[in-house]
């Protein structure tokens, strides 16, 4: 009951919940799923090869990927969201990260995988992934945002539920090694100041980074949390391009070259380019900003339990660095409260929060406030527009709010 | 010394130089690899390669490989982009971002249509044939307006986009960086606080209700109903062949559970349907035409279309040049069996 998925099972739900709280705390018998023996406690469960490749509880189902249909033309050049409002702590497992491509996710031998560097370098090379398993690694757990995440709420509240709202992005480990040593075994001339990262995939994806972040923290990465990439993420290899946006995180990553000057494809001019009120736009807007959201609760997870202890909790990162601090609200931004942070604290890593309150049954508006140790912290929604406009697109990372009525159902709105 | 610290010293003396430097690891590209995925194009004309083509070709051949998900001016289909108009609007309330209105260079459309277009088969264009297409979009942008105008590598940076000027390097880090990092007040914020927006209103979050559940589970139960014969088995490696082919027409075609018409019809039960009969579908004249002379899809008739289409039926508007290995249509056949039953 506490985890239908839709709105409409949400209202039920909250209802319900009410209703079922008062029988459960009224209960003046015996709970017979303590005083009759269970099934379960007497014949035996399943042996240990059954399912060699676990598999979450089947009572998990509900927890998955969900998509936007009318977002895009075709469910193969589309997006999946992450569902946040299901997930604690700060790893996103594999099988949740979402997912976007452009051409359908590519799925083939890693034997016939092949990495170029070509360009304005010493040595024109072909790696194997054999040879590039002999590279030194290194690990390190970043975020991975959607420049277009929170997109579709620039003109107002839009989608209800953080999996819709905030959901492009997800938090691995990546084990990789260091672009650096690719681009130093090439020799990169004096005049390469840029790369250009290519995709093996049916939209042969490019973009255009940098030399001084390529040489910086930038990884070629072939596992994420242990294991091998999952296809929709690029299987066998893709970029890792720390707090940047996570189209440049380019996948099945088939070639690098170098130039001395910068290539303007069709994914840093048409889009992901921030066109502004005035008609004129943003280019390179790599980097991205400080953001949080409040995971629970939220509009796909209600307040179930009715008033009393009850746990705020949320994520929040920055392309920046690090979060030491996220502030909270209940009352919609009158008063804020610093949150408890959990879990480790990692450059360019998600971080968790908590607020534990008593909940007195009223109204709610739900706020986060994430601070970056650069000392930025992340703007309203009317901030950002009143410097963006409305047409931007990307890079939304506003402050969101949530209202929670006396059942506890959560919607999302934005307030005065 | 003991023999381990001996290996020991051996180890470190030799590992530690070579991981300093270069591991000689990979080999040298050889130059017709680097030719065959060095197709990048930039704003000052590198890349290019030595070509022509012209509006009326480009005509051709935009309606014949673009215009299903584009529209024969540029205009789009359904939710795919749309290429020409929105001169101009760059500052409205809702801007029309095309390559016309839009993209600064034209580089990056011809590198974009080399690189990754007609969608489903990319990197299947001529040199020639992506001058042609660039040349019709500039065409229908109104940036040419003779339809006798031949693009080349020649004359490519001659004309600039209206655009060019439109893009400033990010400046966050001036503009909003300062004013986003103010103390932040803790206590008695504001006096008042009111809902300004709900997203209930707008209502277009996706659900999953018991109504479609219960819905696709009729489906099922009809389906299963109206085919009670048993049906003949399938070769499952066929099958397995059929699906991995099919990946060329899944970006128009939808099979299995569920399945609805995109740019081309829906293909659950193809075999022995009549022509032309999916409901919902807007099939070209050539066609309904077929289908009226009483075209059927038979097997035979099916191979003879996934041939060669348009030798079948000039006019169709499935723009696929066809399956050159009859294992390729035998394995879609068997496929597309397998997903009707």
């Amino acid at each position: 009951m506490t985890h239908k998925p839709t709105r409409r099972g949400f209202l039920k739900a909250g209802v319900a919940a009410g209703a079922g709280l008062a029988a459960g705390q009224a209960a003046a018998g015996n709970d017979p799923l303590i005083t009759e023996t269970q099934e379960w406690r007497q014949s035996l469960g399943f042996g240990v090869d059954e399912r060699p490749y676990g598999l979450p509880s089947e009572f998990q189902k509900h927890v998955k990927r969900r998509s936007v249909p009318w977002l895009t033309a075709d469910p193969i050049s589309s997006i999946n969201f992450t569902p946040l409002h299901e997930l604690d702590g700060i790893i996103t497992p594999n099988g949740l990260c979402f997912e976007r491509h452009h051409g359908g996710a590519a799925e083939y031998d890693p034997a016939s995988h092949r990495l170029m560097i070509n360009g304005m370098v010493d040595k024109e090379l072909v790696f194997t992934m054999e040879d590039i398993m002999r590279f030194p690694r290194e690990n390190h757990v970043y975020f991975l945002e959607c420049a277009a995440n929170t997109g579709m709420e620039w003109r107002g509240a839009q989608l209800n539920g953080c999996q819709f709202t905030h959901g492009m992005i997800h938090n691995v480990m990546y084990t990789g090694i260091p672009l650096r040593l690719l681009l130093e075994e090439a020799g990169v001339k004096a005049d390469g100041k840029w790369l250009l990262a290519e995709g093996a995939d049916a939209s042969g994806m490019t973009r255009s980074i940098p030399m001084e972040k390529a040489l910086d923290d930038c990884l070629v990465a072939f596992k994420m949390n242990g294991e091998a990439l999952r296809p929709e993420q690029g299987y066998p290899l893709r970029l890792v391009v720390p707090g940047w946006e996570g189209n440049m995180w380019i996948k099945w990553l088939r070639r690098l070259e170098v130039g001395d000057q910068p290539w303007h494809h069709r994914e840093e001019t048409s889009k992901y380019t921030d066109l502004l009120a005035d008609g004129k736009a943003r280019r390179f807007t790599w980097v991205m900003d400080a953001k949080s959201v409040i995971t629970n609760p939220s509009p796909q997870a209600p307040i179930t339990h009715g008033p009393g202890p009850t746990v705020l909790t949320g994520v929040a990162w920055s392309g920046h660095g690090t979060i030491p601090q996220v502030d909270v609200t209940i009352d919609g931004g009158k008063n804020w409260h610093k949150a408890r942070m959990s879990g480790p604290s990692l450059d360019k890593s998600m971080h968790r929060f908590y607020y534990e309150f008593d909940w007195d049954g009223s109204e709610l508006l739900l706020q986060s406030r994430a601070h970056d140790s650069t000392g930025y912290v992340q703007p309203t929604k009317d901030e950002l527009r009143a410097i963006r406009g409305t047409n931007s697109i990307y890079h939304n990372n506003a402050i969101q709010t949530w209202f929670v009525n006396k059942e506890g159902v959560a919607e999302n709105v934005e307030i005065s | 010394m003991s023999k381990f610290l001996k290996v020991l010293i051996a180890v470190s003396f030799i590992a530690s130089p070579v991981m300093a430097g270069s591991l000689g690891l990979g080999r040298a590209a050889t130059p017709d690899e680097v030719a065959a995925w060095n197709t990048d194009i930039r704003p000052d004309g590198m890349g290019l390669p030595v070509g022509s083509g012209s509006v009326a070709d480009g005509e051709e051949i935009f309606a014949e490989k673009c215009a299903a998900c584009h529209g024969d001016f540029g205009e789009a289909v359904g939710r795919w982009p749309v290429l020409a108009g929105g001169h101009g609007s760059l500052s409205d309330a809702r801007p029309v971002k095309t390559v016309g209105s839009y993209w600064p260079y034209l580089s990056t459309v011809y590198d974009y249509v080399y690189r990754a277009m007609p969608f489903g088969n990319a990197a299947s264009l001529t040199a020639d044939e992506t001058y042609a297409i660039v040349a019709y979009i500039m065409y229908v942008n109104d940036t040419v307006d003779d339809e006798s105008f031949v693009l080349s590598n020649k004359n490519f940076l001659d004309i600039p986009q209206e655009n060019v000027d439109g893009f400033f390097m990010d400046d966050r880090d001036k503009v909003e960086y300062p004013k986003f990092s103010q103390v932040a007040c803790m206590t008695d914020c504001k006096a008042t606080v009111e809902i300004t927006k709900r997203a209930a209103v707008v209502d277009v979050t996706p659900e999953e209700t018991a109504a479609a559940a219960a819905e696709a589970k009729m489906k099922v139960a009809t389906a299963e109903a109206a085919e009670p014969e048993a049906t003949p088995a399938l070769d499952a490696e066929l099958v397995a062949a059929g699906k991995k082919v099919f990946k060329k027409c899944k970006s128009c075609h939808k099979v299995g559970e569920g399945a609805k018409n995109g740019v081309g019809p829906q293909l659950n039960g193809i075999l022995g349907r009549a022509a032309a009969s999916q409901d919902g579908f807007k099939y070209s004249k050539a066609m309904k035409a077929e289908a009226d002379a009483g075209l059927v899809w038979d097997e035979a008739k099916l191979r003879t279309f996934l041939k060669k289409p348009k030798a079948m039926i000039k006019k169709t508007k499935m723009s696929f040049n066809g399956l050159k290995k009859d294992k390729q249509i035998d394995g879609i056949i068997e496929y597309l069996k397998s997903v009707s039953q």
